[in-house]
């Protein structure tokens, strides 16, 4: 398994199966870890970095089978750009470790259900992700990952405060539990509020597509804890699973029968207007493209347009993005004529429906 | 300056407005404490404990400037403008400043409560889950006698008891 071999393929988060995959898109959990007797990231030099980064590297590689099957690993400090910004599209890195300098990489592996990047903000920063709401089943995933890696490795581990984490608001149990999900009908409604204020109150982090710092294109929000201390991993997954993941899905559900009896006109008008964009544009952003792919998601959602699959959606919003569209095309392409493409691109998988 | 009343230093000096007109005494302290509604002559004593704080505070955040990890150097000043720790043992060398700033981000936990590696505590027996439990359960006592259900907080007290007998076995 190679890099260039995930180009043709959809990764695991945008799979579009798995329980209330019409809203949930994908649950994601990362454990952040680091290795005792090494100085934090911050506070390395070159050298220290680099032997980080072998030790951990090593010990993945070593024990590659009982973590997961079908694992490589990227050696981000010498991968192009163009390669660790694709990372970044599907998920497998963070946009700071794409854009980080000196020795880091990440090991993918399980059909891109696994990522562990080494030497992000912390030594480790182990990932598990699924499609749909399977957060358990990630769960238990990550924990054998982790339980392997302990094994061969020494985790910065101290009563009281656990897990030791180079940023303390990660410290305890170090997990990040999000779950992706669309939510286009509350944005259409204005309702998106709610969620937000709803997010407040429970103590998470509402993001973007692209995690922290990126805007909610396309409807998708990205919804997580920030409490890493003082709760059990169970707890937390619990919490989100049957307390703040369905009140969502209820408000999201909600909206969506209200554009569905009561603006049934104006949804059909959005939904029909985003395919004839996509349809017809001769330049388009990538931004745009998730913006009126979201609408056309809906629609096939609420049942108001036949005859297009998820999975095209699901393909035509990966393949749009920068890296995987210049991936395609086997050329580095930039403003005008990357809008071209990616337009002739969209109408060739959408016009011959 | 000699007191208004007797011939002792004056060291309160009062100035009243009554009626619009300034009225200025001169007391030595015994006096001061005798006169009536001056008892605020103690009124010195806020001032005082103002800049006790004043000095221990400042004493605070110079001890907070020139607080170092041996291990990795960083200060806790550079920690307060990057957000990141230098090492595992920052966590001990800031424990009494980084408690607060943790407590705030993770709704007052001031405990690691969940997974413990396998390999900690004695080499080859797994101790995961256990002290967890104990402070969970612990948690959830405390829940339930501040809900003043003392029928629940009994049965916890109980499981915890257990808990801990099961712990030293």
């Amino acid at each position: 398994m190679k890099l260039s071999d995930l180009t043709s393929r959809a990764g695991e988060w945008l799979r579009g199966e798995g329980p209330m995959s019409e809203i949930v898109i994908s649950s994601r959990i990362r454990l952040a870890r680091n290795i005792s007797g090494y100085h934090f990231l911050s506070r390395c030099t070159r050298a220290q970095r680099t032997t980080i980064e072998q030790k951990v590297r090593n010990a993945i590689l070593a024990n590659a089978g009982k973590i997961t099957e079908q694992l490589f690993y990227v050696n981000l400090a010498d991968a192009p750009e163009i390669d660790r910004q694709l990372l970044v599209e599907r998920h497998l890195i963070s946009k700071p470790h794409a854009n980080a300098e000196g020795s880091r990489g990440v090991a993918i592996g399980g059909d891109e259900s696994v990522s562990i990047m080494v030497n992000e903000e912390d030594h480790l920063r182990i990932q598990v992700l699924r499609s749909g709401l399977q957060l358990e089943e990630a769960w238990e995933q990550i924990n054998a990952i982790d339980d392997a890696l302990e094994s061969v490795l020494d985790f910065a581990f101290q009563p009281p405060f656990g897990y030791l984490t180079a940023c303390p608001t990660n410290v305890g149990t170090g997990i990040r539990v999000s779950v992706m999900l669309h939510l286009p009908a509350l944005k259409l409604t204005g309702e998106i509020e709610k969620v937000f204020r709803a997010a407040k109150d429970l103590r998470l982090a509402v993001r973007g597509l692209y995690g922290e710092g990126t805007e909610a294109t396309g409807d998708f929000y990205q919804i997580s804890n920030q409490t890493t201390l003082g709760k059990v991993e169970e707890e937390i997954i619990q919490d989100f699973k049957q307390v703040v993941i369905p009140k969502i899905i209820d408000y999201e559900h909600h909206a969506r029968r209200t554009l569905l009896n009561e603006r049934t006109m104006a949804l059909d008008d959005r939904v029909f207007r985003a395919l004839g964009i996509l349809r017809s544009a001769r330049l388009l952003t990538s931004d745009e493209v998730l913006q009126q792919l979201s609408h056309i998601r809906m629609g096939v959602n609420l049942g108001r347009l036949k005859g297009i699959e998820m999975r095209l959606l699901n393909e035509l919003l990966l393949m749009s993005q920068p890296a995987h569209l210049q991936k395609m095309l086997s050329r580095k392409v930039e403003g005008d004529a990357r809008r071209s493409a990616r337009a002739e691109f969209v109408r060739s998988r959408l016009g011959s429906i | 300056m000699k007191c208004d009343n007797c011939n002792n230093l004056a060291t309160v000096h009062l100035t009243e407005i009554k009626g619009g007109k300034k009225l200025e005494k001169h007391l030595c302290e015994q006096c001061a404490s005798q006169l009536e509604g001056i008892g605020s002559v103690k009124g010195h004593q806020p001032i005082n404990e103002l800049l006790t704080n004043f000095v221990m505070a400042h004493s605070g955040i110079a001890r907070e400037q020139t607080l170092q990890c041996e291990n990795c150097g960083i200060t806790w000043a550079e920690f307060r403008q990057g957000g990141l720790l230098g090492c595992e043992h920052d966590y001990k060398v800031f424990e009494r400043e980084l408690s607060p700033l943790i407590q705030r981000a993770h709704e007052g936990a001031t405990h690691h409560v969940g997974k413990v590696p396998t390999r900690r505590g004695a080499v080859g027996v797994p101790v995961k889950r256990r002290g967890p439990d104990i402070e969970r359960l612990r948690g959830e006592l405390a829940r339930a006698v501040e809900a003043e259900d003392y029928e629940r907080a009994a049965k916890l007290r109980d499981q915890i008891r257990q808990a801990e007998a099961n712990e030293t076995k």
